[in-house]
């Protein structure tokens, strides 16, 4: 059975300028040990995505749909039982969160406190926790006893997962844990979290806009545009759906003479959730777009070996004949 | 055209000096996209600003066209023309109370240049931008994170500039909208001759775009040459590890450790506390001793710090 189960997932913030559709019908299933990844340029509701499955958005916002943790709907769950799952089913590791580790608090206090909170170890055995979670991560023991500003970007963005790792979780919600470090670095924390999710039988559901460094680390991609799916399969295949295309395209491989000089990318601007485009969301930047795409929204439907993608220029039969 | 000669640059660092930059040699030819690429903290944009002239050398020099620039008056200001800097992330170069119009005519405004209107609707069309008049009265958050870097360009390129130098021009943008930006900095190269130097850690922006790549560790230059030869058969081992951790890479070099500090740099090779090679005991006793030369400016050939590296021969 999936460990997590969403089902059309919609997310919707209220503001003053009117109704802001940030997540438009989401479905996606993670079985237990298997990492997902979510892709999609800024704005297309991939933290939102991800706020919603531990119901960690702001009040102005509108969920609907269904998110079943383990079975249980998470939609439905009274707030203590939330507050526990939040910890000990699923944790998060928040879009920028390294810089908002409290810069007074020395680090292992700040890991072991969920732990303290929820009265799952007395001081000794958070104690003995940290100093395991700190080797799990890769920093020395005695960086317990740093303050923030004492480490590096990649440092505390190693803190933020021992945190996410201090209560054992089966699902960790990774928003965008790598992006604003560097290449090496980047490379270190994602060594990091596929060792990890490996030895722990973790469930992972990553986000980030880079698709390269998805594939690294991910069994499975998904692709958001404009707050939905329009793209779901195996990594190791090749998309379908042109915006996954384009957002593939835009990152180069080094070597290949068909890149060098001739950077790719996409034309037109992000879509404004407010006023979106009728039909298919995507058609004013598609460079392939047919007449009917303009009038004719398209669902996901099945785009080969376990993939679905929602573009009327994919289908079974083409998939076959190519 | 613009020329760093073992430029230092050092600063002062709780009591200790800071070697951010730690004697560089980098040339810019006329017309020519130059990538420097290395990790954070390894004085990337220090060194960027000294060439602009906005910090000054503590030793070396840095000249245009030939003549050593001046820190003063007249002819730092016509420079200033000739050399623009383009920042990373749009939003916090761009005022927020400043419409696109008065956020271009800025600099040809101190510069007095006439035909003030003109100018900025060129800058912003060549900048991708059109109609120009559509953007004039906008402000920063009303547009879209891709148009407010064209916008940021578009103000380097109201002077006229020869040279262009871009700080990660493209870190905080979408990759759909990088792209785009890319193919921009070619376009103004082909069709106006424009040079530029884009300081990056990405490789792939640099196999996209750049015509030479030089790759800095720690204040210096440790490899430079065409972005062929440098990204496809690197010579030096922090290149080499560099390249490795790309998605597309077979085999991983991951590097432990942290970017080094600019206030202990480390004797001998000042990789090899990092260095692959010298953790799989294949270093040279040299790396541990031996400091490397300075690496001259190259506008041919390759060049390696390195102490085991085959030196390509220059063709
Ligand atoms: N609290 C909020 N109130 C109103 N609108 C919001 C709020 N949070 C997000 N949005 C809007 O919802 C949409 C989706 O935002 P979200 O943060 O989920 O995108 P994202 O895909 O995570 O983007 P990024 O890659 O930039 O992090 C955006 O248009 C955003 O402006
Ligand atoms: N004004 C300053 N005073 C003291 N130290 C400085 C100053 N500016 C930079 N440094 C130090 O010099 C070194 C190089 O910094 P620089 O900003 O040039 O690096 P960078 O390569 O641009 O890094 P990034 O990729 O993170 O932008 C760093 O160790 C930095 O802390
Ligand atoms: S000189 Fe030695 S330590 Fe330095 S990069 Fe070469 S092999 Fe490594
Ligand atoms: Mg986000
Ligand atoms: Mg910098």
């Amino acid at each position: 059975m999936s460990l997590l189960e969403v089902d059309d997932l919609s997310v919707t913030y209220r503001i003053a300028a009117g109704d802001v559709p940030a997540v438009r019908g989401v479905s996606l299933s993670l079985d237990a040990g298997e990492a997902l990844g979510l892709a999609g340029e800024s704005g297309s509701g991939k933290s939102s995505v991800a706020m919603a499955l531990l119901r960690l958005l702001p009040r102005s916002a509108r969920l609907d749909g269904r998110v079943l943790l383990d079975g249980e709907d998470v939609l439905a769950m009274k707030w203590g039982r939330l507050r526990a799952v939040r910890w000990s089913a699923a944790s998060i590791v928040f879009q920028g969160a390294q810089h908002g580790l409290n810069p007074v608090q020395r680090i292992g206090d700040q890991i072991a406190e969920p732990l303290l909170v929820h009265r799952l170890a007395s001081g000794a055995q958070a104690s003995a926790r940290v100093r395991e979670l700190l080797e799990q991560v890769g920093l020395p023991t005695w960086r317990a006893r740093s303050y923030p500003h004492e480490l590096s970007g990649g440092q505390r963005q190693r803190v933020m997962i021992a945190m996410a790792l201090a209560c054992s979780p089966r699902l960790i919600i990774a928003d965008e844990p790598t992006t604003a470090l560097d290449l090496m670095v980047q490379a270190q924390v994602l060594t990091l979290i596929r060792r990890l999710i490996a030895e722990h039988d973790i469930s992972l559901l990553m986000i980030s806009h880079d698709l390269s460094v998805l594939a690294d680390v991910c069994d499975r991609l998904a692709v958001m545009y404009a707050g939905r799916l329009v793209e779901a399969g195996p990594s190791s295949g090749e998309f379908r759906h042109p915006y996954s295309q384009a957002l593939a395209a835009a990152f180069p491989t080094v070597g290949d003479p068909a890149s060098r000089l001739a950077p790719r990318g996409l034309a037109g601007d992000p879509p404004d959730p407010q006023q979106l485009p009728g039909g298919c969301a995507f058609h004013p930047r598609c460079p392939v777009a047919l007449e009917s795409c303009s009038s004719t929204p398209v669902d996901l439907r099945p785009a080969g070996e376990r993939r679905t993608a929602a573009c009327v220029l994919v289908g079974e039969d083409r998939a076959r004949g190519n | 055209m613009l020329e760093a000669t073992e430029v230092a640059v050092e600063f002062a660092s709780r009591g200790r000096r800071a070697r951010a930059v730690d004697g560089v040699n980098l040339s810019i030819g006329a017309g020519e996209i130059v990538a420097l690429v290395g990790e954070s903290g390894c004085g990337k944009t220090t060194l960027a600003r000294t060439l602009l002239g906005l910090e000054r050398p503590t030793s070396g020099q840095v000249s245009y066209d030939g003549t050593p620039l001046s820190y003063t008056g007249r002819r730092l200001r016509a420079f200033r023309r000739q050399v623009q800097l383009v920042l990373q992330d749009p939003m916090g170069s761009l005022n927020p109370r400043q419409t696109v119009y008065e956020a271009v005519a800025e600099g040809p405004r101190i510069h007095g240049l006439p035909d003030e209107e003109e100018v900025v609707a060129s800058a912003l069309s060549r900048a991708g931008l059109r109609p120009p008049e559509r953007f004039f009265l906008r402000y920063p958050h009303e547009l879209s994170g891709g148009q407010r870097q064209r916008v940021v360009i578009a103000g380097a390129l109201a002077l006229s500039p020869k040279l262009l130098i871009a700080d990660e021009p493209v870190a905080s943008l979408d990759a759909s909208v990088r792209g785009e930006i890319l193919a921009l900095l070619l376009r103004l190269r082909d069709e106006l001759g424009l040079a530029a130097l884009v300081v990056t850690h990405d490789l792939g922006l640099a196999w996209n775009i750049a015509d030479r790549v030089a790759v800095m560790y720690l204040g210096r230059i440790v490899e430079s040459g065409s972005t062929e030869e440098v990204l496809t058969n690197p010579q030096h081992p922090y290149t080499q590890a560099l390249l490795s951790v790309l998605p597309e890479s077979p085999q991983r070099i991951v590097l432990s450790g942290e970017p080094p500090d600019p206030t202990r740099i480390p004797t001998g090779c000042r990789f090899h506390p990092r260095c692959q090679l010298v953790a799989a005991g294949k270093g040279a006793d040299a790396c541990h001793t031996t400091p490397l030369p300075v690496l001259p400016p190259t506008t041919t050939g390759s060049e390696v710090a390195c102490h085991l590296a085959q030196v390509p021969t220059p063709r």
